[in-house]
């Protein structure tokens, strides 16, 4: 007879790892980011960078300070940094990513415990705080490059002032279709769907392209390391809204594809709201926090003050996931629901 | 007896600073300590009312009733306070302004009710004063503080005075209320690593004087 192993649960494991899990979503972002060097040259690069770098390096130095293990090798951290360089526009100076990407590790993350402790998605309460800290950096948008004209490193003139480096301000400076998004239905006609589409506009570095975050969300829902219910829902949320708000201004169909492919929402509801820690752990509870995310970021969007409303939906509905958590129970390995009427 | 007087004063102080370790008053704290020179007024008007009521509760604790003490602390604050609030608005419109609804509602301050109850109320007048001045002067300290490290990081200005090109690069978020908490929390967490060395360094230095103690015995 062979030997008694004794040990608690759970007692079903698979070769998943947290570097395993990460690394796939790195792969994932690889689409997002060459759009992103393509659209606006290789200051983009040269940011996140920059952001995966100080992100990785504030983790090692806080556990060296608290004198813990160190917990690089679980990439977690390169996601973070990642995940907020691609939520920057191309036009800030360099020292934004590397405060952000500290201010996500260190506050969000480590202080509360490191991976899996933290409360809130660590780069997308690090946008906030960048948000918060530089508006005019963070909301400031310029042109994609144009490569024929040698543009590929016109944008390294913002590395010290940001976009006051720029000689021509005013030529480059270009609205997000979002920013005018609530403005009238002819601008939402007049709206460039197929560059949206693909990339080809002004915005932050990751979230442009929709199709490039779309080959990576597919990617990640093929892999089983997100839930497809999160994105499913956030996405058709803002849709559903979408439609509602067009059909109170007398066109029902106008404002759905500029919603769905301007700003971040793509980014957000694959990548950012499809953290684990900071997720219900039920499937409903997944449909509810999803719901959440997609009603604030509407409600943000077409009657709040700031343009976009992805970043604070996702923020909130991590807040309120402890709240899902205690309404949704998951249901156990195993149980069977109970009659009506039978034994307690 | 001495050292008793000067224990009650620095007590406020350092041991059982409102604002870090007793986490008294925190909301003028974090509403007002925008800049620098804000957190130093707040304190400055609390220090004064504090003083003044922990000295006239201390000479009227056999007086008041024991049932309606908590009305007549709030009365005796409150007049202090309408003190403070008139000559601010006389001779400082300015910082008037900048405290805003934060002046009046130092009636309801949780550090004067504390240490009206916890101390004036049962102790002799002049420790009473004692222990307004020493806690008044830890909250005015851990006031101006917190409002130069906001001020400085939000702004890029030292009491008003713009430090270099500093504001081109300042943080807004700072002297918001986000930031507010963020420093809040970052400075008490300083304040208790701190407190902890000087903790072990004195158990350290107390646990070698009892051994060199046991020695000679």
């Amino acid at each position: 007879m062979g030997k008694f192993i004794v040990s608690s649960s759970p007692h079903v494991a698979n070769k998943r790892t947290v570097s395993g899990i990460m690394l796939e979503v790195l792969i994932a972002l690889c689409p997002a980011v060459f759009v992103s060097v393509y659209v606006f040259g290789f200051y983009a690069l040269f940011l996140e960078i920059l952001s995966v770098g100080a992100a990785v390096g504030a983790e090692c130095l806080f556990n060296l300070i608290m004198k813990k293990e160190q917990t690089y090798k679980d990439c977690s951290a390169m996601v973070t940094g990642l995940l907020l360089a691609l939520n920057l526009p191309v036009s800030v100076p360099f020292y934004v990513p590397i405060i952000g990407s500290a201010f996500a590790i260190i506050f969000v993350k480590m202080l509360f415990g490191g991976i899996g402790k933290n409360f809130a998605n660590p780069a997308i309460a690090g946008r906030i705080f960048l948000l918060l800290a530089w508006a005019s950096f963070m909301t400031s948008f310029v042109e994609p490059i144009n490569w024929d004209r040698g543009g590929a490193f016109k944008y390294f003139a913002c590395i010290l002032e940001g976009q006051n480096g720029l000689k021509d301000v005013a030529a480059i400076t270009t609205a997000t279709p979002l920013s005018a998004l609530r403005s009238s239905v002819q601008y939402a006609k007049d709206l460039p769907i197929w560059k949206m589409f693909l990339g080809y506009i002004g915005g932050s570095l990751g979230e442009t392209s929709a199709l490039a975050v779309l080959i990576g969300g597919a990617y990640l829902i093929v892999r089983r390391i997100i839930d497809w219910r999160i994105p499913l829902t956030f996405i058709g949320t803002v849709a559903l809204f979408a439609l509602i708000y067009g059909a109170a201004k007398g066109n029902a169909g106008a404002f759905i594809l500029p919603s769905l492919f301007g700003g971040g929402l793509f980014l957000g509801a694959f990548f950012m709201a499809t953290d684990y820690a900071t997720t219900p752990n039920s499937k409903w509870g997944l449909v509810v926090f999803a719901f959440g995310c997609g009603l604030i970021t509407s409600l943000i969007r077409f009657f709040g003050n700031y343009p976009e409303g992805v970043s604070f939906a996702i923020l909130l509905m991590n807040i309120c996931t402890p709240l899902i958590d205690k309404a949704i129970h998951p249901r156990p390995f195993g149980a069977v629901k109970a009659k009506k009427g039978g034994a307690k | 007896m001495r050292n008793n007087k000067l224990n009650i004063l620095t007590n406020g102080v350092v041991k059982s600073n409102p604002t870090f370790r007793l986490v008294l008053g925190t909301c003028p704290t974090l509403a007002v300590t925008t800049q620098a020179l804000n957190g130093l007024a707040m304190g400055a008007a609390v220090t004064f009312v504090l003083l003044c009521s922990n000295v006239m509760i201390s000479i009227l604790k056999n007086v008041i009733p024991d049932r309606v003490r908590i009305p007549a602390f709030v009365v005796i604050i409150a007049t202090f306070v309408t003190v403070v609030q008139m000559v601010m608005q006389k001779f400082l419109p300015s910082l008037y302004e900048a405290l805003g609804v934060f002046l009046p509602l130092i009636v309801v301050n949780c550090i004067i009710l504390a240490r009206a109850e916890a101390f004036a109320s049962c102790n002799p007048v002049l420790d009473s004063a004692l222990d307004g001045i020493g806690m008044g002067f830890g909250f005015t300290l851990s006031l101006t503080f917190i409002g130069i490290v906001r001020e400085l990081l939000g702004a890029g200005s030292f009491f008003g005075l713009p430090i270099g090109s500093l504001g081109n690069v300042s943080m807004t978020v700072f002297i918001l209320p986000a930031g507010g908490f963020l420093v809040y929390g970052t400075l008490m967490a300083l304040v208790n690593f701190l407190t902890r060395i000087a903790e072990n360094r004195k158990y350290e230095k107390s646990a070698e004087h009892i051994a060199s103690a046991e020695k000679e015995a």
